[in-house]
């Protein structure tokens, strides 16, 4: 490892040349990913996008700042009703409403930041998660926001181009997405991430040091349900079609795990673990039509199991990973990467 | 006055979840998503052993909370012992890992659809108190909660292993010292908070049995766990109670609506005033 020398070294948006280099391939490679792979693969890209962003909002708040939340889902149900809702009964332009909504979203992580100041481990848990909770149940039930039926997502326009294809709305989501990114790893090399992890590692000892733990936590939550909240608006446009039932404790489960599996504290890992998990996600909802095993596990659930719940399959995949990694890799990814790159640097010793 | 008894009756409930999760969190600060999941396994085999097998209620019961007792144990040594750095999260992590695990296994093999339950005591014939109705089968879970409640309470301060489980939360280097197995009484712990649960489990099946039952009661009891503040038994039993008669009333009078959510508002309005909970020591971390 080469010595950092002053400040501005630790700063850098790009640790070194050769990280710039492998960043402008991976964005050029993105530029290009539509003409090379079939619709499918855009639809999932998409997907993943969506994940990464909250995925990146959750690990700033679980993983940087160390406060749990089992409350997500409810930050990224505001974003996607709050952006459709703006656009259809306000008649607002898509950005303006998405920007507003993910606002929204961060207004309501502040305030759910404000009684976790004085909260920790269950207590923490179970208020973020009543608070999911109740958003679903809230939004389910007021006829404005079209109840248990559900919204549509309208046409979407942007001055004057018409997103209609997955195609279309991949350029938007993977702009936005990389942006985002870079704006949060900025902010963790900088003032306000090392508060953060200040808080993370000891709080009282952070605040004799002089930061402001009320500004700093608060802050994290409504970053984080910025993020989220963005993430909904555009997940709206995804599914085209959102309904209540979808925003579940589930979906916030499944968040936490995508930070966990990728590795607490670190972008990359969030990033390795949003695109993981959804891939999962996506390729486990037909899982009978994997080849071989798809046959393998029919026969299994005709003769054992039952064939009706073998949807259940990726419940038990999931908390196998999860579990696993907590077990024998706490850092995720990120720490299997990390274990790697330094093998293979100190090769053959 | 209907509306409070049947509050308390489905209270019971709540409160049996509770003790289950604070037993865990007692003795070693992991808080324990996969409680209603380990109920649920169970309860789902006694239901095999019924109706496929057709044994006897006093072979099914008795050999369901026998099983459950080893699910704890089994569970224990098998992953949360295996944790390489535990911390709360992880523990956390760990737990809705399994969580999610039982719930697809018991899915899988049993499909989503809902079955019945037979019981020895049918859910529909009422006692009546006056003008009052209750079902046999809430009143008596009401009387199983309270006895267990009692029965843990005691076992926990008088006899020489709840007096260890408390050594074991408070010190656990010390306790070691002091010649306590303290991995063997987190086994332990485990195995009596799984029986429980499997108890409430039992009597919540006549009901409703499905692989989501489990999912209500355990977060409802969770949530009066920590409004009794996580540490205390009698705390997370009058705070079921209090969550089941509010949730009622609030059903009753103000809206059937938002009769689940209020619950949680109430948590998170508790907290804000009192943050350990109601019954619990304000705990002072020490630097």
């Amino acid at each position: 490892m080469d010595m950092k020398r002053d400040y501005y070294e630790d700063v850098r948006l790009f640790g070194s040349k050769v990280v710039l280099f492998w960043f402008l391939v991976l964005i050029a490679f993105l530029g290009f990913f539509p003409f090379l792979f079939r619709n499918y693969y855009v639809y999932l890209a998409n997907y993943m996008a969506i994940n990464v962003l909250v995925a990146i909002g959750l690990n700033l708040l679980v993983g940087y700042t160390g406060q749990i939340s089992l409350g997500h889902a409810g930050f990224f149900a505001i974003g996607a009703y709050g952006t459709i809702t703006l656009m259809t009964s306000a008649h607002l332009p898509f950005l303006v409403a998405l920007v507003l909504a993910a606002i929204g979203a961060a207004l309501l992580g502040f305030l759910l930041g404000l009684p976790a100041l004085r909260l920790e481990g269950p207590y923490l848990s179970i208020a973020t998660l009543g608070f999911g909770l109740t958003i679903t149940q809230v939004i389910g039930r007021i006829g404005f926001f079209g109840g248990r039926q559900g919204l549509h997502a309208p046409e979407l326009t942007i001055f004057s181009w018409h997103l209609d294809s997955d195609r279309d709305f991949y350029y938007l989501l993977i702009t936005i997405t990389v942006i985002l990114t870079l704006v949060a790893r900025n902010l963790v090399k900088t003032k306000v991430g090392r508060a953060f992890i200040a808080i993370r590692d000891a709080d009282i000892a952070a605040e004799t040091l002089g930061v402001n733990i009320m500004l700093y936590k608060t802050l994290a939550f409504a970053v984080s349900a910025f993020y989220t909240g963005l993430a909904g608006g555009l997940y709206a446009f995804v599914l085209r079609f959102i309904e209540p039932q979808i925003f579940s404790l589930l979906m916030s489960i499944i968040f936490l795990a995508m930070v966990v599996v990728g590795g607490l504290g670190s972008l990359f890992g969030s990033i390795a673990g949003a695109c993981l998990l959804s891939w999962l996600d996506l390729e486990l909802r037909n899982i009978l039509s994997i080849p071989y095993l798809g046959g393998w596990l029919e026969a299994l659930s005709k003769s054992y199991f039952s064939i009706t719940g073998v949807s259940n399959i990726q419940l038990i995949i999931y908390g196998s990973i999860m579990v696993s990694i907590m077990l024998f890799e706490p850092l995720g990814i990120y720490g299997i990467w990390i274990r790697t790159k330094l093998y293979w640097k100190t090769w053959p010793f | 006055m209907q509306t409070l008894v049947s509050g308390i009756a489905v209270g019971s409930s709540y409160a049996l979840m509770g003790l289950a999760m604070v037993i865990i969190y007692k003795t070693s600060e992991v808080i324990n998503f996969a409680q209603g999941e380990m109920a649920l396994l169970s309860v789902f085999l006694t239901y095999m052993v019924l109706e496929y097998y057709h044994f006897p209620f006093y072979v099914a019961f008795p050999s369901a909370l026998a099983f459950a007792l080893l699910l704890g144990f089994f569970l224990e040594f098998a992953v949360l012992r295996r944790a390489k750095e535990p911390n709360v999260l992880g523990m956390i992590i760990i737990t809705i890992g399994l969580e999610m695990i039982l719930m697809g296994f018991v899915s899988w093999k049993f499909g989503a659809e809902p079955k019945t339950m037979r019981f020895p005591l049918s859910p529909y014939d009422s006692l009546s108190l006056g003008e009052i109705f209750v079902s046999s089968l809430e009143a008596l879970t009401f009387v199983v909660a309270l006895t267990l409640m009692a029965v843990l309470f005691l076992f926990l301060r008088y006899s020489k292993l709840g007096i260890a489980m408390k050594a074991t939360q408070q010190n656990k280097m010390a306790a070691r010292l002091m010649g306590i197995r303290t991995n063997r009484i987190l086994m332990i712990t485990w195995g009596i908070s799984s029986l429980v649960g499997c108890t409430a489990g039992l009597l919540i099946a006549p009901t409703i049995m499905q692989p989501y039952m489990m999912w209500d009661p355990m977060l409802k009891g969770f949530a009066a766990a920590v409004l009794g503040g996580m540490t205390s038994l009698p705390g997370s039993v009058f705070g079921a109670y209090i969550i089941g008669v509010v949730e009622n009333l609030f059903g009753g009078y103000v809206s059937i609506e938002f009769k689940s959510a209020v619950a949680f508002f109430i948590i998170v309005l508790v907290l804000c005033i009192k943050p350990s909970g109601l019954f619990a020591r304000h705990y002072v971390k020490k630097v």
